[in-house]
């Protein structure tokens, strides 16, 4: 069975900084990983290389096989940065009907419609961006990130400043993802949630992958084990 | 597909402005206010004829650049652009679609201004305007281009309002110095076929760098 993701020998450099060194690690489909570490450890950085965002200076990383910049895997990926990434001055609806055009997507509209009744905007779907709360905004991205039915999910911090209304719209969505098989990557702080729905840890200390494997019971029960256990502090 | 992908994002940035009309307001503006000054500063002039394409392109140059700042500066709010990168649409994709976009807001700027242009300069416009328009469609082409480009390599500049007309202007030379004397050419009467030369250039201009930056747009947006 060919890997969801498989990152491999990764190097990225700012300037003479190393972001990332050698950072290895596979990822089954099927996996619900959480990418931790403490800030600046280099888990955007991985993330945006994953996403096809940034080139890294050295290494690979691969989705279903294929080079994460191609076209054809790009349509396989889902991505939910730090920020929303909707366009302010176009409705809700013409949003994702214009990401569903860019993906590809048939039946944008009628998908756009179902994604927005599924966020919970339905009933706004013709109100533009702007006027919205940052609730509903957080909303709409999710929307955005999911519409396509993605094989595989990064999210980059997805639950940070979310309402509560979002966090639950968010984790039901992601516990339907995995539940249907669909591989996720998230980067979080959030250690409680990412815990729960995660069966693999991959942990990031300064640029280096100090932890990859299944999640343990002892970071269920008590969350700050994997820092103790595998951080320098 | 690929089309659909550049016709999506030409839409979504037309709609976008439409919406605000941020970009096209103050270029026709500028635009205005450029072509009153030249009048009033060359109104003595003795050979007024031979600068008015010249006095019409520069407004055009100018003018034109805000509606060009504006481009990928759009996508840098929630941060967009990283929506569109990681979309199956390709980086030259995401390109032409911003840069038809463009062309269709530097038209229609370009033609408001035209008609300013006709009345204050007593210019008769009839039975030019088909070789007018011409020009006006390759040269604006040409300006689009090569601002869409810059567009996206000055995004994340702090200076990038004053860092785009400093780096176009200087590769427009030709677009800029082949239509200023077409357009003074053709308000004159003087024979197109006596200036095909400049049209060549145009048409060159045109054709090499949409080939050059479709190939290499990539770089620019990824890196």
């Amino acid at each position: 069975m060919s890997l969801a993701l498989e990152v491999a020998g990764v190097y990225k450099f700012f300037g003479d900084f190393p972001a990332l060194r050698d950072v290895s690690f596979k990822v089954a489909p099927g996996s619900v990983v959480a990418l931790l570490g403490r800030n600046g450890a280099g888990k955007t950085t991985l993330l945006r290389i994953m996403a096809g965002l940034s080139q890294p200076s050295q290494g690979s990383v691969k989705v279903n096989g294929a080079e994460a910049r191609e076209a054809g895997t790009r349509r396989r990926i889902g991505v939910l940065g730090h920020s929303i990434s909707v366009y302010d001055e176009l409705s809700a609806h013409e949003n994702l009907t214009m990401f569903g055009s860019l993906y590809g997507l048939d039946d944008a509209g009628k998908r756009a419609d179902a994604m927005l009744d599924r966020v919970g905007l339905g009933r706004v779907r013709d109100g533009l961006a702007r006027e919205f709360s940052r609730g509903m905004r957080q909303r709409l991205a999710i929307g955005r990130a999911f519409l396509h039915d993605p094989e595989l999910l990064l999210l980059d911090e997805p639950f940070t400043s979310l309402d509560d209304k979002a966090i639950a719209v968010l984790q039901t969505m992601l516990k339907e993802m995995r539940d249907r098989g669909r591989t996720v990557v998230m980067s979080t702080h959030q250690l409680r949630e990412a815990m729960e729905l995660s069966t693999h840890v991959t942990f990031i200390q300064r640029g280096e992958v100090a932890y990859d494997g299944e999640r343990q019971d002892e970071m269920l029960k008590d969350t700050s084990w994997l820092y103790r256990t595998y951080g320098d502090n | 597909m690929y089309l659909r992908q550049i016709w999506t994002i030409a839409a979504k940035d037309l709609r976008s402005e439409m919406r605000t009309k941020e970009a096209l307001n103050a270029s026709v503006a500028f635009s205005m206010v450029i072509l009153i000054l030249f009048s009033f500063a060359f109104d003595q002039a003795e050979d007024l004829k031979g600068l008015l394409g010249g006095l019409l392109w520069l407004a055009y140059a100018f003018a034109g650049a805000l509606v060009l700042n504006r481009s990928f500066a759009r996508e840098l709010q929630n941060d967009c652009l990283d929506a569109l990168i990681s979309s199956p649409a390709p980086p030259s994709a995401i390109f032409l679609g911003k840069a038809l976009a463009n062309f269709a807001l530097l038209m229609a700027v370009e033609l408001i201004s035209l008609g300013v242009f006709a009345i204050l300069y007593d210019v008769r416009l009839s039975g030019k305007l088909g070789l007018l328009s011409l020009v006006m469609l390759l040269a604006t082409w040409g300006i689009t281009v090569i601002g869409t480009t810059f567009s996206a390599l000055t995004v994340n500049l702090t200076m990038r309002e004053l860092m785009l007309p400093v780096l176009i202007y200087p590769f427009l030379i030709p677009v800029l110095m082949s239509a200023m004397i077409l357009t003074t050419d053709l308000i004159a009467g003087v024979p197109i076929a006596t200036n095909l030369v400049w049209l060549r250039v145009l048409v060159a201009f045109d054709i090499a760098f949409t080939a050059v930056t479709v190939l290499y747009i990539d770089v620019v947006l990824v890196g």
